[in-house]
């Protein structure tokens, strides 16, 4: 294999969904033992590209090239097995009530036609393997008992064997390109780095990987080259070294980001109403937290993985029950523990939480459904459901909001992930709470819906108090006016103005948290 | 974080017929993106708005099954003008199906609140049974009968509720233990008689008195359907138990009493398969140790086909009404042609088969499609 032969060529990728044209042309080469990144905003044709290669979508124009080779498109299904591609996507399709062992073997189980398998000799494989991949998981321990980057990990050896197993039947090297579809979505930050160690493991005998992800961090750091789609076309592609981070935004979204457009930060809590008193609350990892939330602040929270940061919000709101402490607003305090997250929203608290999939959102009920879950009782007038008044209201919202498009009877399901965020901010912001409890407000969201968030959470704060729970400190540094540093389950310190810096967060996260964290 | 819900219990019930793939999907095939990025929401929704409403495949996968029926009908007709298209055949299936209908409509609010109730056949005939013994071996008043019956309904709802949403246990299981239990309660205090004789005041009020010909228990059938759809399109109660049927998370962080919605829901049913005893009672005049036990099947295979129709992907009340007279038309016809009573059981079972064969099709092509 020579370095001048492009591993996987596309040429001209076109697919048109009922009138659409979701890839217009799309060219993308990636060469032996590269990082090539693929970046765009939700919509603009990765997941389709990915999905032609995976042979789901049948293209409608455009020629593969693998190794030098034509390859007839579309794909069969499992076709790319013998082309030497496989894919990890973000839901990884680990089991997670089996073994580190067992689900590294499923393939080779489901195919396997000896009537015994030898567990012993595949767990010892599976140390092997593992070993040299330079990856510590223990093959016997439950796979939703190990951390999340140990399964993503898992996944990833589990695909680049199954890859090395496809090209030995084949009697020849194949293409040996793993996608990773936004692998590091749900990983805190400071695992990603070894998810990316093993990455580079991965290359270095001439695979290639494309990574498909949001993150301009990341992508930044591990790509070699990158290849951004902006509207279903290619929009370029550049050697990542050689391109500055507002390049890469502006072939993104086609246009440039205003450089923080909130100068918030200088405002000073001091002196500001308190809207909730926080006092001693504990659960779970969380020990004897206090704080005061002031009006119109918006307050984010931040610490490593186990630390507890993310737990605040939804034990404020009720969501988890177990907690202690107590909450103040005005000249009422109230228990923590008889919190229910119906009685947290008549104190004018809203929860828009992390898990958008699980907890906030029914993908399968219409964008109208979703965004009404909270407000029924207001359309509920002479006896019965006002479904015109409500598709006009929620029609209303997200044009304002920028929910595209704005049609309340589709299924919520087939929006963006940038516009199913939005139209969750709008769902709560109907309900004109005092008090905004977010986590993770941005994640699996592109970069302009980023940005419209952020704008839509300084811009309640005229109405509202907002606590923001990120593992995105860049995200914590553009909408904050205060940060507060969870340490082992402690709020240790907070950081105010213009000390909030990506950089300074990370510190304080990291530095006072050398020694291991005690399990809850 | 859930607390009420065991790990068995989640993504059961009404998802059998969305196929919950919890649809990180058809991102792509979304909002036609438009070249200049500041053109406003309104003018990029409009392309899609238009094909939000025109897609006839969804209009037509609405009416396939009333179209249908209509179908069959017509066939039947033709088949056997002497025998099926008469009056007093319309009569016959409108009104011997009516338990039917009512219990299957009481299965569909725990249906659509994720929980399944296998209970409803024999709640109907432990209704009918304490009508009987009360009225024809206690010398009861017929009414204080019917009363008792549909508190003990109510009981065995409450129970099942309890069981299912405060111990975490699969509604699945709960009601199928209920569903035997009682079954077996039936068997003893009947002393594996038919008890006849029932007061003739509930056979007049259920089957005796007619308009235009059909027997009151149809129109009985009919009100009914009309308040649950009433309760569905347009209520905020209607719209919460979706919500709790299809994710319980969601549910409980929007604000929503999840407990008291599951209880309610599986309450409901029991009792409406109690007011399906009054009725089996009232059209027979007697209740045996099986009464009810063969309505179980049919409930589901209905409310499973209608989930399929008028509003496809959801259970719903009309789509319920039509699946079951479809279902009986289809089997009255054949029966009419000369093929046995085994018949009936081939019917039930393959409609509940295929229907939700049929939805889950429909579901992945939409998918598929990015709708």
């Amino acid at each position: 294999m020579t370095n001048s032969t492009p591993l996987v060529r596309i040429r001209g990728l076109t697919k048109i969904f009922g009138g659409q044209r979701a890839l217009d042309g799309v060219d993308l080469t990636i060469m032996p033992g590269e990082v090539h990144g693929l970046l765009g905003e939700n919509g603009s044709g990765k997941s389709t590209l990915i999905k032609v290669l995976s042979g789901f979508h049948t293209p409608d124009g455009g020629t593969l090239e693998v190794a030098g080779r034509d390859v007839p498109l579309p794909l069969l299904p499992g076709q790319h097995r013998s082309l030497g591609f496989d894919f990890v996507h973000q839901d990884l399709g680990l089991v997670p009530s089996l073994s580190v062992t067992e689900n590294l073997m499923l393939g080779e189980i489901a195919s396997s036609r000896k009537v015994a398998y030898s567990w012993r000799a595949a767990r010892e494989r599976a140390a092997a393997m593992f070993a040299r991949y330079d990856v510590d998981i223990d093959p016997d321990a439950t796979v939703e008992r190990i951390r999340p980057v140990d399964r993503a990990m898992l996944a990833i050896v589990r695909a680049v064997e199954s890859i090395r197993a496809g090209a030995a039947a084949e009697g020849e090297a194949g293409a040996n390109m793993l996608v990773l579809d936004e692998p590091t979505v749900f990983l805190p930050k400071q695992e990603v780095g070894q998810l990316f160690s093993l990455v580079r493991r991965i290359t270095s005998d001439g695979s290639s990987v494309l990574f498909v992800s949001h993150d301009l961090d990341e992508v930044r750091e591990i790509t070699d080259r990158v290849t951004v789609l902006r509207d279903g076309r290619t929009s370029g592609t550049a050697v990542t070294k050689e391109i500055s981070g507002r390049e890469l935004v502006t072939m993104i979204i086609g246009r440039e980001l205003a450089e923080h457009p909130h100068d918030a930060h200088a405002a000073t809590t001091v002196g500001r109403d308190v809207v909730l008193s926080v006092r001693n609350l504990s659960h779970g990892p969380l020990q004897d937290v206090s704080f005061d939330l002031h009006e119109g602040e918006v307050l984010g929270f931040a610490g490593l993985v186990g630390s507890g940061y993310e737990e605040v919000v939804y034990s404020l709101f009720g969501a988890s029950p177990g907690a202690t402490g107590t909450i103040s607003s005005g000249e009422r305090t109230i228990d923590i523990a008889s919190l229910t997250p119906r009685r947290a929203m008549s104190l004018g608290m809203a929860l828009v939480p992390g898990d958008r999939k699980n907890s906030g959102s029914v993908a399968t009920l219409s964008l109208g459904e979703n965004m009404n879950l909270t407000v029924l009782d207001r359309y509920f007038r002479g006896w019965r459901l006002r479904h015109g008044t409500m598709r006009d209201n929620v029609r209303q919202l997200v044009t304002e909001f920028d929910v595209r498009p704005a049609v309340p009877d589709l299924e919520y399901g087939s929006f963006s992930g940038g516009n199913q965020q939005k139209a969750l901010m709008a769902k709560w912001q109907q309900t004109n709470p005092k008090v905004l409890l977010l986590h993770e407000p941005t994640q699996g969201v592109d970069v302009g819906a980023r940005q419209q968030i952020f704008d839509m959470i300084r811009g309640s704060t005229a109405t509202s108090a907002t606590i923001c729970a990120s593992s995105e400190y860049e995200q914590l540094e553009t909408i904050c006016d205060r940060v507060g540093i969870f340490v082992r389950g402690r709020l240790v310190t907070f950081v105010t103005g213009a000390d909030i810096t990506k950089a300074r967060i990370a510190d304080l996260c990291h530095g006072q948290a050398s020694a291991p964290v005690p399990a809850p | 974080m859930n607390d009420h819900t065991g790990p068995v219990n989640e993504k059961r019930g009404a998802d059998m017929t969305t196929a919950r793939k919890d649809a990180e999907t058809p991102v792509d095939a979304g909002p036609p993106v438009t070249e200049s990025p500041s053109s406003t929401a309104a003018e990029a929704a409009e392309p899609s708005e238009k094909a939000a409403r025109r897609r006839p495949t969804g209009r037509l996968e609405a009416m396939a099954l009333p179209l249908t029926w209509l179908a069959v009908i017509v066939v039947f007709s033709i088949l056997e003008t002497d025998t099926f298209f008469t009056s007093a055949n319309a009569a016959s299936i409108l009104a011997s199906q009516a338990v039917l209908v009512v219990v299957t409509l009481g299965l569909i609010v725990p249906l659509i609140a994720g929980d399944f109730d296998l209970s409803i056949g024999s709640v109907v005939g432990m209704s009918a049974l304490v009508i009987a013994i009360l009225n024809v071996q206690h010398g009861w008043n017929i009414w204080a009968a019917v009363v008792v019956a549909l508190l003990a309904g109510i009981v065995v709802g409450l129970i099942n509720g309890m069981l299912t949403v405060l111990l975490g246990i699969d509604s699945l299981i709960v009601t199928l233990g209920m569903s035997t239990l009682l079954a077996g309660v039936a068997l003893w205090i009947s002393g594996a008689n038919t008890i006849t004789g029932v007061d003739q005041t509930l056979v007049d009020v259920v089957i005796s008195y007619r308009l235009f010909g059909i027997p009151m228990e149809f129109y009985y059938a009919i009100i009914f359907a009309l308040v649950l759809w009433y309760v569905f399109a347009f209520t905020p109660l209607g719209q919460r138990l979706l919500v709790v049927g299809r994710n319980r998370e969601v549910a409980r962080l929007s604000g929503m009493r999840v407990s008291t919605l599951r209880i309610g829901a599986l309450v409901t049913s029991a009792f409406v398969a109690a007011l399906g005893g009054v009725l089996i009672a009232g059209t027979s005049g007697s209740a045996g140790p099986t009464t009810g036990l063969d309505l179980l099947l049919p409930a589901f295979a209905a409310a499973f086909l209608g989930s399929t129709t008028i509003k496809p992907g959801r259970f719903n009340p009309w789509g319920t009404v039509i699946a079951v007279y479809f279902l009986v038309t289809g089997i009255t016809g054949l029966q009419l042609l000369g093929l046995q009573s085994f018949v009936q059981n081939i019917f039930y079972g393959g409609a509940l088969i295929l229907a939700v064969s049929f939805s889950q099709i429909i579901r992945r092509r939409r998918m598929k499609q990015g709708f």
